[in-house]
């Protein structure tokens, strides 16, 4: 009888095994599945997206152009320690390599760069590449620095070797301190950038400036209208909440250039005040600060109204009532009772308009002076007019750390799962 | 919003207040948008009202040009088929992600959702470097795959959105009446979830129909879109045709969300049966 039993029992345990591992069988088979779906997107996004953006980043540490132009006398260039002149064997080698270099044209790149360190060094540098040929090839060690100098007497200042030196990568914080203003003195400490070109910090700064006026105009304004949609009937508010989405779906471009077409000198604003004689002459509405802020808050104060007026529609009118009825005075009953439980709306609002100004180029490139650029307007700049990789690279990753802070913010705040589309 | 009877003077002078407050921030919010599309029919190049004449010059200007039509055909070719990569890609990884829990899945979903994020100008500068140095940049290839990735994030949210109301024992008995799992996919699934795949591919294409920041980096002068002409249009001298773009443009949005609204409607209603 117990020996039936026990057979069962086991027989029944054993099932229980089987059943077990082929569940724990058929949920990996899920995960799996589940990973072979995601995976087409993400080879994707790797390649075309984070790779991109990446291999930028890296430039902003990167110091390689002399090296690869002049890989020989970057080698000849390290055991020298900076002091008065490099030894007469590594000019040698270096004039040498400024005959093959000025030979096949690939110091380019290389005298660019040098150029930041030392302006004059790129002209310096073509000449003497141009006479390498004949005035610096084979001459003995003893002669060489003089006859440097004889091409070009900036040789006889130690700076400019020391400029060479500087620059042998491969890695350096040269574009990282260049964003900032910031650079190294002959001993090596950190010292500010002359102040013809110390601009970087400013641009940040007023990165920060526009981007917290434009925050704080978009809550001023998204707030009453938030309001209105939540406490509106439905079938009233949805029509008022087409008005909102309406200038949202439009292309940010189409909305700058209305602007344009509202705020320049012969525009429509101008036009009709001048027509109504509310002032005589043209008043300056664009190629400014307040040309920036109009448009800015208009492309992205519905970003504020749509967060806060999900919540707010949430919120029990009643709380208000109550609060009353206990003898609050209204602005009390608003701003102790309702307000707070607007938070969430207000800071994923707040938040979400902060994190999209800071990195605005479109807008103030059209509407805004010279001095209302961003920071994103140097990183073009230096992309595309200087050809600055390196300290475009550099500007990138602090507009991206700083974004990144405030989305981590975001994240632990509001959640990203939570983003907003409209 | 309605005053109360009972309401005290000082109530009433706010309540005002805040009527006009609100109707001057939604002037501010809709004047542009309106003020630009009759100017597009000036029979005059000036941007002035009264307006002395209507004409359709400026469509026609905008229809004979080649420079603008080429602008036209680009953004179409690339808005399609960066929609099409990005819907695809999308969906399928939203299957996925609805399908199982893993490790790592936070990381994923910070990837996913970084195109939404990092600002533009960064990703164009990214781009321009990188497919300058695999031999992308200046082609049309090279702009369709930078904007399916700006678009495949829209896709993953809003198919994901659809998903947290699937019943999943819908797929089981499919599978269970012996369908395998692609027939499972196209008839049961996909159905099911269709409004939401098409939003999250109106959301792509818009981000690649607007996009202009990654376009004045990767784009040469013969793959320059519609926003990309309008730029360099802008730039130099602000032309009525310019006005006569905006406008179509903006019939364009309206058109989209509308439809978007009709689909979020579908949704709903399905979700209602459903309950």
């Amino acid at each position: 009888m117990t020996a039936t039993a026990d057979s069962t029992e086991s027989a029944f345990l054993a099932g229980n095994n089987t059943l077990k591992s082929r569940l724990r069988r058929a949920e990996r088979m899920r995960k799996v599945w589940a990973l072979a779906l995601i995976a087409p997107m993400f080879v994707f996004l790797m390649v075309s997206f984070v790779i991109p953006i990446v291999s930028l980043l890296k430039l902003s540490v990167e110091d390689l152009e002399v090296s690869k132009a002049l890989p020989l006398t970057v080698e000849a260039f390290k055991a020298w320690d900076g002091e008065g002149f490099p030894p007469p064997e590594a000019m040698q080698v270096f004039a040498q390599e400024l005959v093959v270099a000025e030979e096949n044209k690939t110091l380019g790149s290389a005298t660019r760069r040098l150029n930041y360190s030392l302006s004059g060094f790129k002209s310096m540098l073509k000449k003497t590449g141009r006479k390498a040929e004949d005035d610096l090839a084979g001459v003995p060690a003893d002669q060489i620095l003089d006859a440097f100098i004889a091409i070009d007497k900036d040789w006889g200042d130690p700076a400019y070797w020391r400029a060479i030196k500087d620059a042998v990568g491969p890695l350096s914080d040269y574009y990282a301190l260049w964003a900032l203003d910031r650079q190294r003195d002959a001993d090596g400490d950190i010292v500010m950038r002359p102040s013809t070109q110390s601009i970087y910090v400013d641009v940040l700064l007023r990165t920060l400036e526009i981007s917290v006026a434009v925050t704080l105009i978009c809550f001023v304004l998204g707030l009453p209208i938030a309001y209105l949609l939540a406490t509106l009937p439905t079938s009233r508010s949805n029509l008022l909440l087409i008005l909102v989405l309406l200038p949202f779906w439009t292309s940010l471009l189409v909305r700058t250039t209305a602007w344009i077409v509202l705020l320049q000198n012969q525009g429509l604003i101008n036009d009709t005040g001048i027509w109504l004689g509310l002032w005589n002459e043209p008043l300056e509405l664009i190629r400014n600060r307040f040309g920036v802020y109009v448009a800015m808050v208009h492309i992205l104060l519905p970003f504020m109204i749509l967060p806060i007026f999900s919540v707010m529609k949430g919120i029990n009118p009643w709380h208000m009532r109550a609060a009353e009825s206990l003898g609050a005075h209204r602005w009390k009953a608003f701003l102790k009772v309702y307000l707070p439980q607007c938070l969430p709306g207000i800071g994923a609002g707040t938040l979400l308009v902060f994190i999209l100004s800071l990195g605005y180029y479109i807008t103030p490139a059209l509407v805004g002076g010279p001095q209302d650029q961003m920071i994103s307007f140097w990183i073009v700049e230096n992309m595309s007019s200087t050809l600055n990789w390196g300290l475009a690279a550099a500007l990138s990753m602090i507009l991206l750390l700083l974004t990144l802070v405030f989305f981590f913010i975001y994240n632990r705040f509001v959640g990203f799962d939570k983003l907003r589309l409209g | 919003m309605a005053l109360p009877i009972y309401a005290s003077p000082v109530q009433r002078v706010w309540h005002y207040f805040f009527i006009v407050l609100c109707t001057a921030i939604f002037l501010y919010l809709l004047v542009p948008i309106f003020v630009i599309m009759p100017l597009s029919f000036n029979s005059v190049p000036y941007f002035s009202y009264p307006m002395e004449g209507y004409s359709l010059r400026w469509y026609e200007e905008f229809f004979t040009s080649d420079q603008w039509l080429l602008g036209l055909k680009n953004s179409i070719i690339v808005g399609v088929f960066a929609t099409l990569v990005a819907t695809t890609l999308g969906t399928l990884a939203a299957l996925g992600l609805n399908r199982a829990d893993f490790r790592g899945k936070t990381a994923m979903m910070a990837i996913l959702i970084s195109p939404i994020i990092i600002p533009i100008v960064i990703t164009a500068a990214g781009m321009f470097y990188f497919y300058a140095s695999i031999g992308l940049s200046s082609t049309l290839t090279g702009l369709v795959l930078a904007h399916a990735a700006l678009g495949v994030p829209f896709v993953v949210i809003t198919v994901s959105a659809t998903l947290v109301g699937f019943d999943h024992n819908l797929v089981r008995a499919g599978a269970s009446l012996g369908a395998n799992p692609f027939r499972v996919f196209f008839k049961v699934t996909l159905p099911m979830i269709l409004p939401g795949v098409v939003s999250g591919a109106l959301f792509a294409f818009i981000t690649s129909w607007d996009e202009l920041v990654v376009a004045i980096f990767l784009a040469g002068a013969e793959e320059h879109t519609l926003p990309r002409r309008m730029w360099s249009g802008i730039r130099e001298l602000l032309s009525p045709t310019i006005t006569a773009v905006a406008t179509m443009l903006i019939l364009f949005s309206i058109l989209l969300m509308v439809t978007m609204e009709l689909l979020r409607r579908r949704t709903e209603r399905l979700r209602g049966i459903r309950n």
